[in-house]
């Protein structure tokens, strides 16, 4: 009986307010456009009976889904989300390996201050991060006056409103994601595996090759994929840091909910945009998996 | 490995270089004279009292906290609950279906999370305001919740609770003095983590607010996407101050406590 409470509360709210909207999301992207409020039809319709629920399920089709097909917008925006979401997911890794391998040799009792610098961003406002490179990359920005005294540019340069600045910005919120499983890989490599390699001919950078980087391979996966699933459905970087030219879905459906106020169309973008998703979040899964298994 | 020590000072100073020199500009900059938030014009505090009195600003400092203390209790809550199911509560049916609507808010999109629930709230005619925030910050953060009790959970000892089953307590006073005080410290960073997820939220709480439940994020929002402004630098800086003083001292809390755990286990085992 106890047992019973304790599994139905959180379930039926989880059934209430995850599972129920989303069936809803799904609903309306199968539903026609209308000017009145709630701007879409068919509503179900349970006074009706049976007629009411047959024409509800009658009146359903695919045609937003034939819309943003036919639309260059959307598929552009997709391919597009697809194109940042993977540059950055990349740059992060290039940037995070370093860190991550720097963090894993320092010194023993330097990692525990190592890693709160490391997750203390994490506890800042995502906001305000986003925010504080608007001041720096802007044409009268930071950046551009210290280049233009150094006098390594002679005209200010255009970074903000432009997608440099967008891999910036998430470059620079998605770091931690990055670093961390990276970092926890390479601490618990066994240092004399290296040692094994140089003994036996392997110069530096090649034992680093063939050992460290294939030893922290579930790390940089993991992390790649903790940086590029949220990338790609990300809003608030393309909407504060990139111009009108940049494209990312997040951006589309916030506008077609808001400014447009074409419910149905916005739907339909939120269901693909979870079609995209699942190929990764799969993977991503799988590679969890596969490490739980090796250490298990 | 200490060979290659000064490439990893140059990663390590360059990382952290670029992780932290945004937002130390960004502070300042806040005690700038000039408007003109990217021309120093001398040291003052002129923003930080025109923010106090700004009212639109004190009023949703005030909605997005009230927001953020109830959801993420009722989040503790329920996501400990939920943990005690997964890890727990063995097979029933509909455990893949509850596993997967703890593990699918993590990685769902915030634009889809917020537009689904609008449209539920449209759909049953619930007023847009503090409550559906609420209610909205409840759902996300209670998975988050659950993922770091439950891994609390599967490395606790079931022994001791059965011990304590078996010296005859019931099983909600065994869950009260055994269970709880051993995953405390778990349910207390999945509070603290639903606290600062609920604070920091801009987009699920633009699709689930109503006029009047304007929340912190939300006026930032709309007064960034103007531009930089030296009152939103101030306003920055002091979330900052309160971010920095709040995990350095719970880091400090925890270490001290975790060294008198230690202490303790060594006078129990001299005595």
């Amino acid at each position: 009986m106890r047992r019973l409470a304790l599994i139905i509360i959180p379930y039926a709210w989880l059934l209430a307010l995850f599972l129920v909207p989303f069936i809803i999301v799904l609903k309306i992207s199968l539903s026609d456009t209308a000017l009145s409020i709630p701007p879409y039809t068919p509503t179900l319709d349970f006074s009706a009976g049976w007629v009411g629920i047959k024409d509800f399920f009658g009146n359903l089709d695919f045609e937003n889904f034939e819309f943003l097909t036919t639309d260059d917008l959307y598929w552009k925006a997709y391919l597009s989300s697809l194109k940042i979401a993977f540059v950055a997911t990349v740059l992060t890794l290039l940037v995070g390996y370093p860190i991550a391998y720097g963090m894993a040799n320092a010194p023993d009792h330097w990692r525990p201050t190592l890693m709160m610098l490391i997750i203390l961003p994490f506890w800042t406002s995502f906001l305000i991060r986003v925010y504080s490179w608007m001041g720096i990359l802007s044409n009268e920005g930071y950046l551009n006056q210290l280049l233009l005294s150094l006098g390594v540019i002679s005209e200010p340069l255009t970074i903000l409103n432009t997608n440099t600045a967008v891999y910036i910005g998430i470059v620079y919120t998605y770091l931690p994601f990055m670093i961390l499983p990276i970092y926890s890989a390479l601490e618990r490599l066994d240092a004399s595996l290296l040692e094994a390699a140089e003994d036996l001919g392997c110069s530096r950078f090649t034992a680093f090759w063939l050992v460290t980087i294939p030893l922290s391979k579930s790390g940089i996966i993991a992390g790649c994929f903790l940086v590029f699933i949220p990338t790609l459905g990300e809003f608030v970087i393309p909407s504060l840091l990139g111009g009108s030219k940049t494209l990312m879905i997040g951006k589309v459906l916030w506008e077609e909910f808001f400014n447009n106020r074409d419910w149905p169309v916005a739907s339909a973008v939120a269901v693909i945009l979870l079609l995209i998703l699942i190929v990764p979040i799969i993977l991503f899964q799988r590679n969890e998996q596969k490490q739980r298994e090796a250490e298990g | 490995m200490r060979r290659l020590s000064w490439f990893n000072t140059t990663a390590l100073t360059l990382g952290f270089a670029f992780l932290y020199l945004p937002m130390v500009i960004l502070i300042i900059y806040s005690f700038n004279e000039s408007k003109l938030v990217t021309v120093w014009a001398g040291f003052s505090t002129k923003w930080y009292g025109e923010l106090i009195q700004n009212e639109a600003f004190l009023n949703a400092a005030w909605v997005t906290l009230r927001v953020a203390v109830i959801s993420s209790t009722i989040a503790t809550v329920l996501g400990t609950m939920a943990a005690l199911v997964l890890v727990r509560a063995g097979r029933f049916s509909g455990r893949t279906l509850f596993s997967g609507m703890i593990y699918a808010p993590l990685v769902m999109p915030e634009v889809i999370t917020g537009l689904s629930l609008l449209l539920l709230f449209i759909g049953i005619g619930l007023d847009r305001g503090v409550f559906t925030i609420i209610l909205a910050h409840t759902t996300f953060s209670m998975c988050y919740v659950s993922v770091v009790v439950s891994s609390r959970l599967v490395s606790f000892d079931k022994s001791l609770e059965e011990a304590a089953l078996d010296l005859g307590c019931s099983p909600i006073s065994a869950f009260r003095l055994v269970t709880l005080p051993i995953i405390a410290p778990a349910v207390i960073s999945g509070w603290l983590l639903a606290f600062t997820l609920s604070l920091d939220d801009l987009v699920i709480a633009s699709f689930t607010s109503g006029p009047s439940s304007t929340t912190l994020p939300i006026k930032i929002w709309s007064a960034v996407r103007l531009g930089v402004s030296p009152e939103i630098n101030a306003l920055s800086t002091l979330m900052i101050a309160i971010v920095a003083v709040g995990v350095i001292t719970a880091s400090l809390i925890t270490k001290r406590a975790s060294l008198k755990q230690q202490a303790d286990e060594r006078a129990a085992v001299h005595a």
